[in-house]
């Protein structure tokens, strides 16, 4: 019997169906294909979606300043963390006073962030002091544990000489810098002492001519700088070895030579004038000039 | 008019040159029964078989099918577009599902017409050589002084190809470039169609965005796919046997000297047998590629086909025709066919060629039988062409049916020179006084 509803068998269809494409979707297709086109539609309207959206946002006042109150508020607690700060300083390489200056200069209060330490002005300020040649300034951190320490290593000016200046004394460096103001001789008895206009730029050769004339150290009072120029040595007797403007270390030596031969500077001379080399000059006192004229009459008159 | 000619072939060779730079250009064979869309990609020569010793063969190597799609053909008779319309739909079927395969955007596009009543027209020309050695303005001038025929308002050439150059008493030179001598004559194959034939075919590919690249006829292009070289050198001619049109080309010396095109093809085969069996097209269609020869045989008498009833009358529309029958519809039609390529190949002087090899190819050559019944009709040299093997061609498409197609791709990457390739003569421009002026110049000094 057969069925009465017909079963639809597919039908082997000669033709394949092969529809055409709409004019439009033809040319979306084609739009699609296009390289340039396709990247900015998978690139470019993303960015321009996200930055659509973070405008609006950014619109809004409030939002605004939530956002920077919230930054402000992070940087603040990472600042703050315990690993961070610093709980005391110290100063090392300086003398009493200027650990006691630096200490109130400086105004501090701990415990502080080192995040808000300007390490360059902390320097820079040490550095200001005029007794102060050079600073390191560092913070040593606890590691793990909390609390550090701000370390100011500080390198002074060691005096070498006392500079006379318009009544005052002042202590100088080797570099010819002041450190610090002197009130009497007598506290630093075992510093030489310089003078006169330029005495403090030459101090280099001045410390040379010191060391030349150690075998008199007893006796030197001091050395002047005459006209910017030359140097004297001043001993006590008022007596004077005036050195030449050239070469003033060998003429030195040259008179520590005759003192050491002939005990010359113990004997009654005012100035030992080592000005011109090829003719040194020393000057009598006026009674030993007066001894030394009666003794040539007495020796005259026995010779005759 | 020829001016016209030869500045818009310009402009499609410029188009060609742009494709190229860009390395995307689709091929479209817009035949009578399908429309094929290829598209290939341009790599510079070499890109592909760098590895193994044999370097490019016939230049094809530069080029790789990368997308590939063809589509029953609509509106389309005897190679003509017939019903624009439903062309253009068809033409966007195919071009969408090649662009999708290939996944790039194609601009530019280079066809073929296989209908629209080519002619072929053997000019030549005769100048004397300015200077000692043949330069490029002296091909140009050589081309240009052909003596073009009338060959009527309503046409336009689609080829115009020199096949041959004689220099002095040497002839059959392929390149006289270069070489010296004093009088320069040439032969030119001029191939014309019929102008709205094309214009229709351009029309149709506008309006699918598409910029025409180049244009061919399809029996010379599927004789540069089918034929091999030998037969290209030594004289043969290429039957493309399609849906709605036939294309013959004759080939010599590698040029095609003759191209034309019989107005029947594969779908009067198709039609036949519905109108004799009194079946629709697509079954006729159907049963004509599985069933279909045209040699009898007695084992044909007792092979019955199944034609089937679309009537919906199960019970009494069930008939059956014997393989017989079948073949006793098709034959005659394929017959004449046959005889009318051989017409067309005897007013074209085809005996007189050194060798007269005829391969089939097309869609219809695939009747079993046919080079049988074709030895007998057109000569003994006949032997079933398939199309060269190119890069990256899917398996579906390289049967005999897209010999055009193939021969398009071959075409779009090597062209031949054609008369427009040269350029203009000197004489056309206002140059002209200047130049001689320095001529006179240096003559005299």
């Amino acid at each position: 019997m057969l069925a009465l509803i017909r079963r639809r068998t597919p039908e082997p269809s000669a033709i394949k169906r092969d529809p055409a494409p709409t004019r439009w979707s033809y040319k979306y297709q084609r739009l699609m294909l296009t390289p340039a086109f396709r990247a900015s539609v998978r690139i470019g309207l993303p960015v321009l979606l996200i930055v659509f959206i973070a405008t609006a946002w950014f619109t809004n006042d409030a939002n605004r300043l939530m956002l920077t109150t919230k930054i402000s508020a992070w940087t603040e607690a990472f600042q703050h963390r315990p690993s961070f700060m610093v709980a005391g300083m110290s100063v090392e390489g300086a003398d009493s006073d200027l650990t006691a200056a630096i200490l109130t200069d400086l105004q501090l209060t701990f415990p502080i962030s080192s995040f808000d330490l300007d390490l360059d002005a902390i320097r820079a300020s040490v550095i200001a002091y005029a007794a102060v040649k050079d600073a390191t300034v560092g913070v040593q951190t606890g590691g793990v544990q909390p609390g550090g320490t701000l370390h100011i290593g500080v390198h002074q000016r060691e005096p070498v000489a006392i500079w006379r200046y318009q009544d005052d004394l002042w202590l100088i460096d080797d570099e010819g810098m002041t450190t610090s103001l002197l009130t009497a001789r007598a506290d630093r008895a075992d510093l030489p002492l310089i003078a006169g206009d330029g005495a403090k730029a030459a101090i280099i050769e001045a410390l040379a001519l010191f060391q030349a004339a150690s075998p008199i150290s007893g006796r030197v009072r001091g050395l002047v700088r005459m006209s910017e120029r030359r140097w004297d040595l001043v001993l006590d007797r008022d007596q004077r070895i005036l050195l030449p403007h050239e070469n003033p270390i060998a003429a030195l030596q040259r008179v520590m030579a005759l003192h050491a031969a002939q005990d010359m500077l113990t004997r009654d001379i005012i100035t030992v004038d080592m000005r011109h080399a090829a003719r040194p000059t020393i000057r009598l006192s006026q009674p030993a000039v007066a001894i030394l004229r009666n003794t040539t009459a007495t020796q005259a008159e026995l010779g005759q | 008019m020829m001016r016209d000619l030869y500045d818009s072939q310009r402009a499609m060779r410029n188009m060609r040159k742009a494709a190229m730079q860009r390395g995307v250009v689709a091929i479209l064979d817009v035949g009578t029964s399908k429309i094929a869309c290829l598209v290939l990609r341009f790599d510079g020569p070499e890109k592909f078989r760098e590895q193994d010793g044999v370097g490019s063969m016939a230049g094809q190597s530069s080029f790789r099918v990368i997308g590939a799609a063809t589509t029953r053909s609509r509106g389309v008779k005897f190679g003509e577009v017939d019903a624009m319309q439903e062309t253009e739909r068809a033409i966007r079927t195919a071009v969408q599902a090649a662009q999708k395969m290939a996944q790039i955007r194609v601009d530019h596009v280079i066809a073929c017409v296989s209908g629209a009543r080519p002619r072929s027209y053997g000019l030549d020309g005769e100048v004397n050589v300015e200077g000692t050695v043949v330069g490029d303005g002296d091909i140009g001038r050589v081309l240009a002084a052909c003596d073009v025929p009338d060959y009527g308002a309503g046409r336009e050439v689609l080829h115009a190809q020199p096949v041959n150059f004689t220099l002095d008493h040497r002839s059959g030179m392929a390149d006289p470039r270069g070489q010296s001598g004093m009088k320069l004559s040439t032969d030119l194959h001029l191939l014309t169609v019929d102008a709205p034939a094309i214009e229709n075919l351009l029309y149709c590919i506008k309006r699918c965005d598409l910029e025409l690249a180049g244009i061919a006829s399809s029996a010379y292009v599927s004789g540069i796919s089918s034929l091999v070289e030998d037969e290209q050198e030594l004289g043969a001619a290429c039957i493309d046997l399609g849906g709605g049109s036939t294309g013959i080309s004759v080939f010599i010396r590698k040029h095609m000297i003759y191209a034309d095109s019989v107005r029947m093809g594969g779908d009067h085969v198709t039609s036949d047998i519905s109108m004799g069996l009194q079946i629709p097209m697509a079954t006729a269609e159907r049963i004509k590629t599985f069933y279909g020869g045209v040699v009898a045989t007695g084992m044909d008498d007792r092979e019955m086909i199944e034609i089937g009833g679309t009537t919906g009358d199960w019970e009494r529309d069930r008939r059956t025709v014997s393989r017989a029958e079948l073949i006793g519809i098709m034959r005659p039609r394929v017959e004449e066919v046959l005889e009318e390529v051989r017409k067309r190949l005897d007013a074209a002087g085809f005996e007189h060629l050194p060798s007269q090899q005829i391969v089939l190819t097309g869609g219809g050559s695939q009747i079993p039988g046919l080079d049988g019944l074709a030895s007998k009709i057109l000569g003994q040299q006949v032997r079933l062409g398939r199309p060269l093997r190119v890069q990256g061609l899917p398996q579906a498409a390289t049967g005999p049916a897209f010999s055009a197609a193939v021969g398009l791709t071959l075409f779009a990457a090597h062209p031949q020179d054609e008369w427009w390739d040269f350029e203009v003569p000197a004489e056309r421009y206002p140059a002209r006084s200047l130049r001689r002026a320095v001529k006179w110049f240096k003559d005299n000094w």
